[in-house]
């Protein structure tokens, strides 16, 4: 009877076993970053200057000039007054409910993992493109880093580099970088074959063939995976705050344990805001950029 | 096989020797299989690879426009991508002025694309986000040249293909024949030698094709380029093919002249191709003159008439220092003699008759020939008589064959 109770009952470690695992993977990673935590911090040390420079920077330009410059590429990415008009209207009002700090600090924060994200996930993305063999390790990664909870990858991130800006920039990173890298990847393989059959039977060499024919062909996809990478950067700025990163993710934070709805909402409005503001200037931007490829329309 | 008249100094360009290409994971592996002679199905259903090519020996001269034809599927695009190694051959040598392309390194290879070679190709392979002028230039610029020399060159290129004033546009804004003349104009633009082009017309409708057709006559009597070019269009190989090689399932079945092709067809399939030919269209009076010229140059009666006996027919062509004078029948020959032997030929009456040139296509001798009651006269451009053309050939080479009626085999399909 006893031999037949893995079939009612999946077979079990046994409770010892476990922890011992636990515990030893544990106390690994442990010393491992209390090795190396200090040499990575270091590594990371000029972008946490940056971050900080930035930072200060958005924090002390005039609030009218911030909303100048950014109303002002508004308008040379989308060639819409309305979207301009309603970028000067949502700024002033996030000033005007005593928000602009906090989204001078999300802002900065979001542009940079932004602008990261695609310094690395295009490269890589390129990378997949050119080899399925590349494709086959980087793809279950990106699942992986898509799916996992956020929290679980902020632990050892945490753990190897403290509270503070620079695991909120890496945590915000490893969730909003796959769709940039998926989408490259994507975007390049569909490049139609007999454009970049003729650019071969012309000469072209490699490079001259990703930048003079992939890369531009493939970016109304990227574009779409920038898009799709910022907006994932924005939803990631309440969790990110729980590490330390400060912005209109705090007082979210602050809004939910005290229960403090209007806060939590006006906070989170600003988010959308912003959200919205990046999507249609960056979409805007990238259809401008392709409108030739459409064909006889002349939007 | 290869006539010798005015071209036989033509120095080879390309050659091809024992060239396979066999599509697959593996093709090394099943290449006896190949070598033992099985066909592209049986190797397929073995295998798994696709018989690309097999066994393809050619030689194309400079200067000439050479046409590859087959069905769908018969490995023309396969044959065409070896010149420039877009695809890389399985076994067999590809020697481009004496050079072994396959052994050219990745920066020789992109060198020998961007000078010697240039391509049209069907579905026109133009950079969409690039504006016409700068697609023209794209060979330039992929050769680093300058970009206000190589838009210069451009601009002149777009200005002969017709399609001035459309610089700025974007290829979607091009009808086909537009976009393929920019490809035209691109392929032109690079100055290169050699020039390939697969199917470049067959997605153009008849009446841009045919104007796209004499627009490639017109530049290649200027340019005088080495042009391979491919198409499933018996009709448009025979207008303006110097030598046409026709391919079945990989294989070569028949290469020669338009001529050759069209009375000599090797077997059924090159038939079935032949077959739906306007010949009266596609043939010119010399390709089908068999018959002797009946030259009567004798310049006594009696001389005339001893030539005359020598002739299958009761008529003879007087010929005199002055070329080609008329027709004399046995009959007044005979009725002379009797009055005269002696008497000087040209006191005689000859009859009129209207000699044809050798170069003219047969569609435009027809009346004349049919009209006539002796056969006519073919004179060369020097007004040489060089053969007669009867009423029975005619009728012979326009009428129908009644060899191939009982199947019906495949129609040259499009695409
Ligand atoms: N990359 C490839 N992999 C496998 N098989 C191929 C490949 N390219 C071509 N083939 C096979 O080779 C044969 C010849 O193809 P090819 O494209 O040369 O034909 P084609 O004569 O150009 O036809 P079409 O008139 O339709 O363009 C076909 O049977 C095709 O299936
Ligand atoms: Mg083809």
């Amino acid at each position: 009877m006893a031999d037949a109770s893995w079939l009612s009952e999946i077979p079990q470690l046994s409770r010892g076993d476990l922890r011992d695992i636990r515990k030893y993977l544990d106390t690994a990673y442990r010393d491992f970053s209390r090795e190396y935590g200090e040499m990575i911090e270091g590594f990371f040390d000029p972008l946490l200057t940056f971050l900080v420079w930035f930072e200060k920077l958005l924090l002390a330009t005039p609030w009218w000039l911030v909303i100048a410059i950014v109303a002002g590429l508004a308008y040379l990415s989308s060639r819409s007054w309305k979207l301009s008009l309603g970028v000067v209207i949502s700024f002033f009002m996030i000033g005007y409910f005593g928000m602009w700090d906090n989204t001078m600090r999300t802002m900065s924060i979001i542009l940079v993992c932004t602008f990261m994200a695609i310094a690395l996930g295009v490269p890589i993305g390129i990378a997949m493109a050119r080899s399925d063999r590349v494709q086959s390790v980087v793809t279950p990664l990106l699942d992986i880093m898509q799916t996992m909870p956020a929290f679980v990858y902020l632990i050892p991130v945490v753990m190897l580099l403290g509270i503070g800006k620079i695991p909120g920039v890496i945590a915000v990173i490893i969730y909003a970088i796959p769709p940039v890298i998926r989408l490259t990847n994507l975007g390049i393989r569909l490049v139609d074959k007999d454009v970049l059959e003729a650019a071969t039977a012309y000469g072209a060499n490699s490079m001259q063939r990703l930048m003079g024919v992939q890369l531009p062909l493939a970016m109304p996809t990227i574009m779409a995976g920038i898009n799709q990478t910022i907006m994932m950067a924005l939803s990631m700025v309440v969790i990110a705050s729980m590490i330390g990163v400060k912005g209109l993710g705090q007082p979210v934070l602050k809004s939910i344990t005290n229960q403090y709805f209007t806060l939590g909402l006006l906070n989170g409005l600003a988010i959308v805001a912003l959200a919205i503001i990046f999507d249609r200037v960056s979409q805007a931007y990238a259809k401008r950029s392709q409108r030739h490829l459409g064909g006889m329309d002349n939007g | 096989m290869v006539e010798s008249d005015n071209n036989s100094a033509a120095t080879t360009l390309i050659k091809i020797e024992g060239l396979y290409k066999l599509f697959g994971n593996n093709p090394k592996k099943y290449m006896p299989l190949v070598h033992e002679g099985k066909s592209k199905d049986e190797i397929l259903a073995e295998t798994g690879h696709t018989l690309g090519l097999k066994d393809i020996n050619l030689t194309i001269n400079k200067g000439e426009i050479f046409v590859i034809m087959g069905l769908s599927g018969s490995g023309k695009s396969t044959l065409i991508r070896h010149f420039n190694r877009l695809i890389d051959p399985t076994e067999g040598v590809i020697e481009v002025e004496g050079t072994d392309v396959m052994k050219l390194g990745p920066k020789e290879l992109e060198q020998f694309r961007r000078h010697k070679m240039s391509m049209v190709f069907q579905r026109f392979g133009l950079l969409p986000h690039k504006s016409v002028v700068d697609n023209v230039a794209y060979g330039l610029s992929i050769q680093g040249v300058s970009k206000s020399e190589s838009k210069a060159k451009a601009v002149e290129w777009l200005a002969t293909v017709g399609l001035a004033g459309y610089e700025d546009q974007y290829p979607a804004q091009l009808s086909g024949g537009q976009q393929q003349r920019v490809g035209l104009a691109r392929a032109l633009c690079t100055d290169a030698e050699i020039l390939l082009m697969d199917e470049a017309f067959s997605a153009l409708d008849p009446l841009i094709r045919s104007e796209m057709q004499d627009q490639l006559i017109e530049l290649q009597e200027k340019l005088h380029k080495t042009i391979i070019f491919i198409t499933h269009d018996l009709d448009e190989a025979l207008r303006i093919g110097d030598r046409i090689a026709i391919l079945k399932d990989g294989e070569m079945v028949q290469q020669g002249e338009p001529e050759d092709i069209l009375l000599n067809p090797a077997n059924d399939y090159v038939e079935a191709f032949v077959r739906d030919v306007n010949r009266a269209r596609a043939l010119t009076v010399e390709t089908v003159m068999k018959d002797p010229a009946y030259r009567i140059t004798a310049s006594t009666i009696e001389d005339a008439l001893k030539q005359m006996k020598g002739f299958k027919e009761d008529y003879g062509y007087y010929v005199n220092e002055d070329g080609y004078q008329g027709v004399l029948t046995e009959e007044t020959l005979q009725a002379a003699f009797d009055d005269d032997k002696k008497a000087d030929l040209d006191s005689l009456q000859y009859e009129d008759l209207e000699a044809i040139s050798q170069d003219a296509v047969l569609e435009t001798v027809i009346p004349d020939t049919l009209n006539s009651q002796y056969s006519l006269p073919v004179i060369d451009d020097d007004g040489k008589i060089t053969g007669r053309l009867s009423r029975s050939t005619l009728a012979e080479v326009l009428g129908n064959d009644d060899k191939v009626t009982e199947e019906k085999p495949a129609e040259p399909k499009s695409n």
